[in-house]
């Protein structure tokens, strides 16, 4: 790589472990807010939560004369539940919030904006099978409705509990989709000394739809956007290798709801080859991420993704390489300075 | 009270215009200005009671979009058989099981009645399945394809046959209270000014993909948007409350989160307080599945915060669906409260 690329993780811990389901993104806001006062130009939040912060460039101030808008989204939600229903014992009945499996849940802890913190389980009602049926609560540790009702009500949500451990090369966390991309996007705003203007968007409700993205988008109309998330590591045992943890940063060329143009694409691989950056290629066809609404936004938008491969996606203990996570943000920085002509 | 009227209409997806009149009739004096969009939408403009336009630059009053669907669920016929028989598709989510042995009234008002196979004549095994749309047919007693055709074509759509009725103790029974229901009240609604700017939208083709709204959130904007609804209640037959989802009776119901829209915490803590200190009934909307004009329009231009209300509603998408008189009530009487409180609502 070009430059030694040492990250401080210290931030990454802060933003994993703070609150920051789907419609519910203030605490994490908050937190990115504070860190980039002394750096940016401007700060705001739009009408859906989204946290827009941005830097000048110091090219030319007209636009003609080849100053670009480069737009950065990085989603800030996280998988998470919401509550629907409060019977008399005090325990919660919830929804998902997000693509997270329900099967999965008895047995974890979760965590409520307030703090509140409680354990998932299970109605032992099972089958003719004997496979269990019941329905999933979540269970925080209170005599009755009425005491529930003092510290949750209906359509508070939770997230997954879970703690941030560092490795000599690996972080596990939750919530590392998609606080990994704030993280990296924050970096790359931080040292941004570019020519073209940079407005890097920390958007909500990505989860359950890429919804704040699509407003952000037609608020600043951007030429090029960039937009850095989490993929699928395909790398544990018995899994056939597609993106993987260790293989560099994945550069999107398609999914559910967007095909890169290949100019985009081109331009995004040769960059990482000149800087001798590792980076493989992201071709799925389930799902998607903020590229899809904002590549549709107004007369359309150039658009490219990025994405750190993460393994154990939207549990409490995701995992993603170090060496991944330093890859993305040296392209991420070198994208910025130079796009292309479009 | 527009309800019976309003019900009584056909206005299935894409064939609205019924309804449309029907409203524009009604309100056409009691707004400023109104407007047909291309696709069939009806928006309504009202200015605040202190004369300001929402849109003037200068002392600008808040703008609320008040939004209801003008399109119900029914049938469109897809064939004639030789027999003279007409088969047809749904428009919209229906269960063919609600179908049978009803009336309908096709195309240009030909009334006819949806047939199948008798008990007596079904299978052992037949008897155990469920019929699909396909098992179906609506007989209009015609001899013959040709007389058929004299009556009716295809493409024609079918509406359910179904009378407005006050039923039991307050409660209502009609057809197509989704979204006559959110109708009848911006339609009251209208007859007033408030301190604020009023926008109405009367969206179509709701019941198969919000398509309608997806239109109005290209032009539309708004401080705050009130999306108003009717809502499967799920109060009977499931024994357990825990899977109910609204309840008849308990006021309107507010939607937390949705198929396509998460709502804001913030404002719905605050409408909710808002119901309470004037005593007016208000519950929560406890499943999160489905979805409304809701998903569209909170997404307009660069965001409008939104809410749902919703009137509860069994057999909803059925031509005999019930709703609680009281529950209208409380709807019309929150959505003018949050009117008149909405500088503290935005």
């Amino acid at each position: 790589m070009a430059e030694n690329m040492t990250l401080d993780y210290k931030f990454l811990k802060e933003l994993t472990e703070s609150f920051g389901p789907s419609g519910n993104e203030k605490q994490v806001a908050a937190l990115i807010r504070a860190y980039a006062e002394n750096f940016v130009d401007s700060s705001e939040t739009d009408t859906l939560g989204n946290l827009i912060l941005s830097k000048n460039g110091a090219g030319n101030k007209d636009q003609a004369a080849g100053k670009k808008k480069i737009m950065i989204a990085a989603h800030m939600d996280e998988v998470g539940l919401i509550v629907t229903y409060i019977d008399r014992h005090g325990y919660l009945y919830f929804s998902p919030v997000g693509g997270i499996k329900e099967a999965e849940l008895p047995g974890r802890r979760v965590m409520f904006g307030s703090g509140l913190k409680g354990v998932v389980a299970r109605e032992r009602k099972k089958n003719e099978q004997g496979k269990p049926m019941g329905k999933c609560f979540i269970d925080i540790g209170v005599n009755g409705e009425e005491k529930a009702r003092e510290k949750v009500k209906e359509g508070d949500m939770a997230v997954l509990s879970g703690e941030f451990v560092e490795t000599e090369s690996h972080i596990i966390a939750k919530a590392l989709d998609n606080r990994v991309g704030c993280f990296i996007a924050l970096q790359v705003l931080k040292n941004y000394q570019g020519e073209h203007d940079l407005y890097v968007v920390f958007t909500v409700q990505e989860e359950v739809g890429a919804r704040g993205a699509k407003t952000a988008a037609f608020e600043i109309e951007p030429d090029l956007a960039l937009i850095i998330d989490t993929t699928i590591s395909y790398d544990t045992p018995k899994e056939e290798y597609r993106t993987a943890a260790n293989k560099g940063v994945a550069i999107k060329a398609m999914d559910r709801t967007i095909i890169v143009s290949p100019k985009i694409k081109q331009w995004m691989t040769d960059t990482a080859q000149r800087h001798g950056i590792p980076y493989q290629c992201e071709v799925i066809s389930a799902g998607g991420t903020d590229s899809g609404p904002v590549h549709l936004t107004k007369g359309g938008i150039a658009t490219g993704g990025l994405a750190v491969p993460v393994r154990y996606l939207h549990t409490a203990s995701e995992v993603a390489a170090k060496a991944d996570i330093e890859a993305a943000y040296a392209l991420l920085s070198e994208l910025v300075k130079n796009p292309p002509e479009i | 009270m527009y309800l019976k009227e309003l019900c009584e209409l056909n206005g299935i997806s894409g064939n609205e215009k019924p309804v449309r009149d029907f409203i524009v009739e009604h309100l056409k004096q009691q707004v400023d200005e109104y407007k047909i969009d291309k696709i069939g939408n009806l928006i309504v403009r009202k200015q605040s009671s202190d004369g300001l336009a929402g849109d003037t630059e200068t002392k600008r009053a808040p703008v609320v979009l008040l939004a209801a669907h003008m399109d119900e669920v029914g049938l469109l016929i897809t064939e004639i058989t030789g027999e003279g028989f007409l088969k047809f598709a749904t428009v919209g989510g229906i269960d063919p099981q609600i179908l049978i042995s009803k009336t309908v009234l096709c195309g240009n008002n030909i009334p006819g009645v949806i047939g199948c196979k008798a008990i007596h004549l079904q299978k052992r095994e037949e008897r155990k399945q469920t019929l699909s749309i396909n098992d179906l047919y609506i007989d209009i007693g015609a001899g013959s394809k040709e007389e058929a055709e004299k009556n009716v074509k295809i493409g024609d759509y079918v509406a359910f046959a179904s009378e407005f009725a006050e039923f039991g103790s307050g409660l209502f029974k009609a057809k197509a209270f989704d979204d006559r229901a959110g109708c009848a009240i911006i339609m009251e609604i209208m007859a007033d000014r408030y301190p604020c700017s009023l926008v109405g939208a009367f969206t179509v083709q709701e019941e198969v993909g919000l398509r309608g709204s997806k239109v109005v959130s290209n032009y539309v904007q708004a401080d705050l948007a009130i999306i108003i609804e009717a809502t499967a209640a799920r109060d009977t037959t499931e024994k357990r409350e825990e899977e109910w989802v609204v309840e008849l009776g308990k006021g309107p119901a507010c939607s937390l989160m949705d198929a396509l829209t998460i709502y804001k915490p913030e404002l719905i803590a605050r409408i909710s307080d808002l119901a309470r200190e004037k005593g007016i009934p208000l519950q929560f909307r406890r499943g999160t599945a489905a979805a409304n004009d809701a998903g569209n329009l909170h997404l307009a231009g660069s965001g409008i915060p939104s809410i749902t209300l919703s009137i509860p509603c069994r057999n909803i998408h059925s031509m005999n669906s019930l709703i609680s008189k009281q529950d209208y009530e409380n709807c019309l009487a929150l959505v003018r409260l949050i009117l008149n409180k909405c500088h503290t609502l935005i």
